[in-house]
């Protein structure tokens, strides 16, 4: 199911779906997609501040302010910005509990 | 002919600038390796979506559609014919004695070079407002990529803030795209706008069109605001606090907020590269030291929006001027340059105009509360930073180092000028008197796995 998130889609709403996952839940997205823009369809935040407790939903979309870095179940991180969402990713909005 | 002998010339940025400057040496027969962020040539103001997305030009870029087709065009043709090398999705991290340092899916990559064309383009510059670190507050920029590259709009209420071109402009796009905008709040006073007029007329058309954009935001639009702050709940932002010009006390409910008192150049690169900064009175920020064409010296030359903040029109102008100048240094014949010097000369006035009615709020600035996050990295607050000023005998790297302000993720791209504005009101000096952060290497975060496949 597909919650109203932070972001309105105004144009180009005929793509291709997309499915991924976030903290093990189903969501959907369109191909063409940012994982920013993927994430934000149907959530309000990519993350949590590590030196705040806002919670952050990145800034300048341009890879310089580096405040969308979201988390990967099978480890690395990645810009959601300058990401394109894949069938199948597995993100997460707070790092994986057996980080060290 | 491009030959293995002749010199390698490298070019970062696809933009405008790096466009022209790549066209400019495949014309006299180099062939260029040109570096880019994108996924696909036209940097930020002229950026594609992604593949499968169908709005036209005319949709994406408006009165500017046919520049941006006839740059995306040129690049394309030029890379399909395989004049230049295209390294797309490729940050350069660093620059050492002659060598870059390049981070590719790959891994990282060092590629050399004999000559160094910098085309890295520009940033919004942004101001603190108490609660920006919040979710859904954005740069403008932010809010135009959004749209232009995504279709969609950040926000279901949006209020935009700042000053310049930027703010009308992004105002009138999510306007005609459906989006909702309650508020576009100016800093910057109607008398202080009217200041710039003499200077902004040196291009008529382009001025229309602002007057024109601004027309269509009607009430939406406020001159001479002074922000308060951002109103957060549970989920992110839900309100801006401005006084209107009048001084009463105004709250707009929104979900979403994008800022930007026009741009900071990108100067990390030409840092790390060794070139000369000298302070801009007009744009109130660092900038490289070059000559008319762009040259910075020891092979190195700069264009675009990265060292004069000329937008588009003389990014494409300036690109040009680049690589003729490197071609002359060569010692190759060169394109005449006197056309385009005197079309900058009108350009440059036009900036002048800009860069006074839409100013950096530096009173505003030097008023944030003490609890005010100042980088929104690490949350580094104004009065950590005023209180390293003191201890730090008021120098940005001292500041630096002992209040972690510009250490962050975004290595100070968007709290280095407020914070030298605090430091300066503290020590009781202009701003260029506490200088400015040394870039260091990366200049975008690296993850170590990128090292160990280092070719």
């Amino acid at each position: 199911m597909i919650t109203p998130g932070r972001i309105v889609r105004l144009a180009e709403r005929d793509r291709a779906e997309v499915h991924f996952l976030l903290a093990g839940e189903m969501r959907g997205a369109l191909a063409g997609d940012t994982v920013l823009t993927a994430m934000l369809a149907s959530g309000h935040a990519l993350r949590n501040s590590e030196f705040g407790s806002e919670s952050r939903a990145g800034f300048c979309l341009m890879g310089a302010c580096q405040d969308c870095w979201v988390w990967q179940e099978e480890g690395p991180c990645l810009r959601a910005c300058t990401t394109l969402i894949a069938e199948g990713m597995r993100l997460r909005t707070t790092p994986p509990e057996n980080w060290p | 002919m491009s030959d293995l002998a002749s010199p390698r010339i490298v070019i970062v940025g696809a933009g405008p600038a790096g466009i022209r400057a790549a066209a400019t040496l495949v014309d006299a027969g180099f062939h260029p390796i040109v570096i880019d962020e994108g996924q696909r040539a036209g940097g930020q103001i002229y950026r594609r979506p992604p593949a499968g997305f169908t709005r036209p030009p005319q949709q994406l870029y408006g009165s500017e559609a046919q520049k941006a087709r006839a740059l995306h065009s040129l690049f394309d043709q030029l890379a399909a014919e395989g004049r230049l090398t295209h390294y797309a999705r490729s940050s350069v991290i660093a620059v050492h004695e002659g060598r870059l340092h390049v981070l590719r899916e790959s891994g990282v990559q060092v590629i050399f070079y004999d000559r160094l064309i910098l085309a890295t383009g520009a940033s919004d510059r942004v101001a603190p407002v108490p609660g920006w670190q919040s979710a859904g507050v954005y740069s403008l920029g932010a809010a135009q990529i959004a749209l232009k590259a995504q279709g969609v709009a950040l926000g279901r209420r949006i209020v935009l803030t700042g000053s310049g071109p930027l703010l009308t402009l992004v105002g009138a796009q999510l306007v005609k795209a459906g989006a909702h905008v309650p508020a576009v709040l100016d800093t910057s006073p109607w008398r202080q706008q009217l200041r710039g007029l003499w200077e902004l007329a040196a291009r008529p058309v382009v001025a229309l069109r602002g007057l024109v954009m601004r027309a269509q935001l009607g009430g939406r639009y406020h001159a001479g605001v002074t922000l308060e702050r951002i109103e957060t709940d549970g989920s992110g932002v839900a309100a801006v606090r401005w006084r209107d010009a009048g001084g009463r006390q105004r709250a707009t409910s929104c979900d979403m907020v994008g800022m930007g008192w026009h741009l900071r150049a990108e100067t990390h690169l030409a840092d790390l590269a060794g070139c000369a900064f000298t302070y801009d009175e007009q744009w109130r920020q660092w900038l490289p030291k070059i000559d008319r064409m762009g040259r910075a010296g020891n092979g190195i030359y700069l264009a675009g929006d990265g060292v004069r903040l000329l937008g588009a029109d003389g990014a494409e102008i300036a690109g040009c001027l680049a690589a003729a100048a490197c071609l002359a240094d060569l010692g190759r014949p060169a394109p005449s340059a006197n056309a385009d010097l005197h079309k900058l000369a009108r350009l440059e006035r036009f900036a002048r105009g800009l860069a006074c009615a839409f100013p950096w709020p530096s009173e505003m600035v030097r008023a944030l509360p003490e609890d005010a996050i100042v980088c929104r990295c690490e949350n580094v607050s104004a009065g950590v930073v005023r209180e390293s000023a003191d201890a730090g005998g008021g120098e940005a790297n001292r500041v630096k180092s002992l209040s972690r302000v510009g250490m962050g993720r975004c290595q100070g791209r968007y709290c280095q000028l407020a914070a030298v504005e605090l430091v300066a009101a503290k020590a009781g000096c202009k701003p260029d008197a506490v200088g400015r952060f040394r870039g260091q290497a990366p200049v975008r975060p690296a993850p170590i796995g990128a090292f160990l496949r280092e070719s």
